[in-house]
Parts: C-alpha cells; structure tokens; sequence
C-alpha cells in the first residue's frame, strides 16, 4: 500500500513587513513546512511504522527553494519525493486550486497511490479546499478536517473523526481509496533525528516540468487573479499602554481591578 | 444566468448561523446581478428549515429531502442538480467544515473557478472576492473570471437575514444515487471534564507566544495570583500541554467572560469566533500588527516573559 503526501513550503510573514504590487516583499518573508502537512507526515509515517503501508511519497507544487523543506519532509520519515514545478508557473502569482488539482492529479495517475493525505489548509493562502477538489478529480473517496484516523486494512476502510465546529465531531467510515485532509493535533509530528536528516541527503526528490506530467500550459491557466494586496485598515479602538513592562503591568492590573475581576 | 443560489447548513435538526449570512450575502449579489436568490436546503426536516429561511428577499427556496445530517455525496448531487436546473451567476456556500467537505467538489465537478473563505463579495460585470492572507496579516482582492463562479463565504462576516419573505418554497427531486463509500456512523462530544471555562468571568488565555511547555508555570502562577481561570489557543492544546476543554475558539469553548485576557495569542479567525463576546479584552503582543489588537480594548505591545512577572507582582 502506497500513501502520497501533499507538502508545501509556505512563507510566514514577519511582524513588520512591506506590501510591494500584490506580494509581501521578499525579504520579510520564512519559508517552512506547512504547519498542517507536518500531521499529514506524521500521520502517513506512522501508517508506515504500524505496517500496512509500505512507501510514503510526498508531492510538492513549487520552486527549487521548497527543496529544503521537503528534505524535512522526508527526514521525518517519507521515502522519497515527488516536485512538480515549471517556468510557466513562476509567472503565475496565484495558483488556484484548478490548478493545483490538475498538477496533482498528473502525480497521482503516475503513482497510484491507495491513500492520499493533505493538510486542511496552507497557512499561506488557506485556500482549504485542494484536497476535495483533487479527491472528486480522481474519483477517490474523501474527508475534509480529520482528527482521528484509525485504518482498518483487512476491510479497507478508515474510521476517521471529522472535526465539526462546537466541541462536536463526525465518526465517518471511508473506503479507500481515499484522500483526507488532516487537522492539526491528529498526532505529535516528531523531530526529525540527525539519523534521519543524514538518510534524507540520499533519499530521491524527483523534479517534474508540465511536459513531465502531461501536461500544458492551458492545465495552469487560472480563473482567479489577484489584483490587489493591502493591510486591513485597523479597526481597532484599543488603548495600547505605553511604557516599560512594570509600567504597562500597573496599567492593565488598574483596569482588572476596576473591572472587578482581580484584587 | 443572473440567478444566486445559496446553500443552508444545519446540523442535529438546527440551521447554522451561517445559513442566515448566506442570505444576507446572496441577496447583495443578487441585488447587484439584478437576478433571484435562490436557496437550498438539503436533507433532514427539510419543510421547517424551509420556513425559517424564508426570510426577506429570498425568492426560492428549494428543498432536497433525501437523508438526515449532512453527507458529502448527497450534498454534491444535490447542488450539482440543482445548479443545473438554475444556472446560477454565482453559487455562495458556507466555509464552515462540511463546506470545506463538498464546495471544492462542487466546484470542480461543474468546472467552476472557486474563492473560498471570502470576507467580501462584490459583483460589478464581474466577480470580486475579498480574502485574508497569512493569518489576517494581509487582505487580497481576487478577481474570479470564468462564466459562473463558487464562492464559500466567511462565518459572521454578514448579518444574518431577518423579517419574513414571500419565497416559493418547493420540493426538488433529484433521484441521489447512493455513491456510498463515506458513511457517517455517529457524533461524538469532546472537550468536557471538571471545568467549564464558558462560565468564567475573567479568562487568561494562553498561545503559542509561550514557546516551550516548561513556560507554562509562569501562567499558571498568574492565573492563580488574579483567581483568573486559564484558557488557551488550538496549538496548546494540540501539543499536549493543555487538555481540549481548556481550548478557546470555532473548534473548542465559545466563551464570554468580563475580562478575556489574550496573552501570545495572534487572533486567527478560528480563535476569535470563541471570545469575541467578552466584555472587555486585552491582549499582550510583542507584534503590534497582530489580529488579535484589532478586536482588543486594551493592549500591551510587548514581550510576555517580561510583562506577566510584572501583572503578578500587583497581585501577590
Ligand atoms: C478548521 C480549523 C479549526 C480551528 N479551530 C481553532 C480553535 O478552536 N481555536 C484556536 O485557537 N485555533 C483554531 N484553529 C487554528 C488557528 O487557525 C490558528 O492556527 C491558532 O489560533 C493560532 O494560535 P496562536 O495565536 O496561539 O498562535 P500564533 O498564530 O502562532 O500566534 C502566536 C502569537 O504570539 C506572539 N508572540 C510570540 N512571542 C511572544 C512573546 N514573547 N510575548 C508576547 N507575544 C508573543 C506572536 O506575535 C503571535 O502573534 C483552527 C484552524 C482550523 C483550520
């Protein structure tokens, strides 16, 4: 049984930044590994540990920088990986999820996978929706915000729990194959040893262009355009105390007080 | 084609909030396509939901009667059926979870250029969706072309639609075959235990702004100190540190106490929709363009390892 990985590098924004055209500028910008797609690797290495799976394949949509992303990827465990990336999209400034789902698919067909885990969201974009969308391409079975996954693999189904909103959650059955997309706190994403980070220099990270995977120009071709990127203009009202930490201490322990919920 | 069609969420015989924003979003789309507003609502006592969404400036609403609580496969079939019958401009669902669970299928089952988690919608010859970035650091605007576009639209961004409408209100049959494959087997409750933090009047809460769970003591002796109760965000709770009934937020307590003190918290949308009924809030941020000052009252910009010392100190 084969598991395929979503992994994407997205960047954290530092807490001052410059908006330049409809990008944060560069140099306030961090890559790292997507926080939800560190579960989904977690997730899919202990599938790996547990038995039923035999290789865990991560794919990545992006440039030669996500490279050091995805060696964590693989250092915590997956085998090898997967990088679709083209010039082509470096023009593009959005890549929606069409996109996204066809150059997935393209992966998927080439490696047929029986299971396929994707965060619930990126935390760049937070488009949510990548994983669905490519579960109803393939015509693989799906879960969106799943917390809980225990698989059965004589019947070949996983019982899963889809986190609801309110402190509820939905016990699902799901027939592989499958994608799902994992929620944080499914599991504790392990550090990767220096054993691991050693073994992943040799492991495979395999580039793909648009012709590699079959496909055009016109499978990337987005509907959506960004054509603006700004700070929300604050709303806020708030009273920001101005002065050392003692000072600013005495401040806010005045309002509690005043408020009558400390003494 | 100058139609909207909203989709209603409800759970465990209830519509969802949300449902009622669609209303009120749909019909500002409507308004600007110059079409109706459609509504649809899918599985469970479809006839009461029916009456309820009927409020101003709905014009259909169409009711989908197969199965109980929401099930992906009947919720795409419905959809795809009924967009079919009305070739809607713009198709609005919610992004709640089981949003997240059918819209993206929807949406590329009938080849529609989807824009989830919008914050604004305006229709002007064209689709233009307002969306956040990078933890609400950051706002977009994003143009959607294509002939008929999807949108899922943000919780509590719209008010919810109110008074009584004069829709048609009819049964729709779309014949769903049963894809089967996910089977919804139960619901499950989480996060209860000795405490209640929903009943608290003055809340610490603490975020990832803690680092390291050796860190955390330094709360607790603050908490104790001003006979607060300690809440936090999702990741203290996913790290283990914190049981689930102490989470704040969409997916953990909803909490309105007189003070709700944010400390190292960022103000992610999915946190907020938890303690934005306090009274009074007050966060302490070493990052001044954090979410989190845009909903507070009073703040502190400042490193928390060296403010909260202080705050105890005024209360031993
Ligand atoms: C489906 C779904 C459901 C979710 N449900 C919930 C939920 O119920 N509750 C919830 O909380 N989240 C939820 N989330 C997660 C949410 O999106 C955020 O990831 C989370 O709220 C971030 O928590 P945080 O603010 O503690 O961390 P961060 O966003 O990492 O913020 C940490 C903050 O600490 C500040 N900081 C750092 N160091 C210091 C210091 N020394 N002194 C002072 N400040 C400091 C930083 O400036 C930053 O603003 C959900 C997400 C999804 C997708």
């Amino acid at each position: 049984m084969k598991v395929l990985v979503t992994v994407k590098e997205v960047a954290e924004v530092a807490d001052d930044f410059e908006i330049e055209g409809t990008e944060v500028g560069e140099r306030y910008l961090e890559y790292d590994l997507n926080e939800w797609d560190d579960y989904a690797v977690e997730e899919a290495v202990q599938l790996k540990e547990e038995g039923p799976v035999e290789e865990v394949v991560t794919v990545t949509i992006g440039p030669e920088r996500s490279e050091e992303t995805i060696r964590m990827a693989l250092a915590k465990g997956a085998d090898r990986a997967v990088r679709v990336w083209d010039d082509a999209l470096e023009d593009a400034d959005l890549l929606d999820v069409e996109t996204k789902t066809n150059l997935l698919e393209a992966v998927v067909e080439e490696e047929d996978p029986d299971l396929v885990l994707t965060g619930v969201q990126s935390g760049d974009d937070n488009f949510g929706a990548t994983g669905v969308s490519l579960a109803d391409e393939i015509g693989f079975q799906w879960g969106a915000v799943v917390n809980a996954l225990d698989y059965d693999h004589d019947a070949g189904v996983a019982h899963v729990h889809r986190e609801l909103e309110g402190g509820v959650e939905e016990l699902t059955d799901i027939e592989l194959p499958a994608v799902l997309t994992i929620q944080t706190g499914i599991n504790e994403p392990r550090y990767a040893s220096l054993r691991g980070i050693r073994q992943a220099q040799s492991k495979e990270i395999a580039t793909k262009s648009l012709d590699d995977v079959g496909l055009d120009a016109g499978a990337i071709e987005s509907d959506l355009t960004m054509t603006a990127m700004y700070e929300p203009e604050s709303e806020s009202d708030a009273e920001i105390f101005e002065g050392d930490a003692g000072e600013t201490a005495e401040r806010l322990a005045e309002v509690l007080r005043e408020k009558g919920v400390a003494e | 084609m100058s139609d909207v069609l909203a989709v209603a969420e409800h759970r465990r015989g209830e519509l969802r909030d949300v449902s009622y924003e669609l209303l009120t979003a749909g019909r500002q789309v409507a308004d600007a396509t110059g079409g109706d507003l459609h509504v649809a609502v899918v599985s469970g006592d479809t006839e009461a939901f029916a009456d309820n969404l009927n409020r101003e400036g709905v014009d259909y609403v169409h009711t989908v009667g197969d199965g109980e609580e929401f099930d992906h496969d009947v919720y795409v079939q419905a959809v795809e059926a009924l967009h079919a019958e009305i070739d809607p401009q713009v198709l609005v669902m919610p992004n709640s979870v089981n949003g997240l669970d059918y819209a993206p299928a929807v949406a590329n089952r009938l080849d529609l250029p989807l824009a989830t988690d919008a914050v604004g919608i305006e229709y002007d010859g064209g689709l233009t969706v307002t969306r956040e970035m990078y933890g609400s650091k950051v706002e977009t605007t994003v143009e959607v072309g294509g002939d008929q576009q999807a949108v899922t639209i943000r919780g509590a961004e719209w008010p919810a639609a109110e008074g009584v409408g004069d829709a048609e209100i009819a049964p729709f049959d779309v014949g769903i075959d049963d894809e089967g494959g996910a089977t919804v087997t139960g619901f499950e409750e989480v996060g209860g235990g000795d405490v209640d933090i929903s009943e608290a009047d003055f809340i610490v809460s603490i975020g990832r702004g803690i680092e390291e769970e050796e860190n955390l003591p330094l709360i607790e002796d603050l908490v104790e100190a001003s006979d607060a109760t300690l809440a936090s965000s999702r990741p203290i709770v996913d790290n283990g540190w914190l049981p689930k009934n102490r989470q704040v937020g969409q997916s953990g307590k909803v909490v309105t106490p007189e003070v709700y003190l944010a400390i190292g918290i960022s103000g992610a949308v999915q946190h907020v929709a938890g303690m934005k009924g306090a009274d009074t809030i007050v966060a302490v941020n070493t990052d001044p363009n954090a979410p989190i000052f845009d909903i507070a009252d009073y703040g502190i910009v400042g490193d928390l390892f060296e403010v909260v010392p202080e705050l105890i100190e005024e209360f031993e």
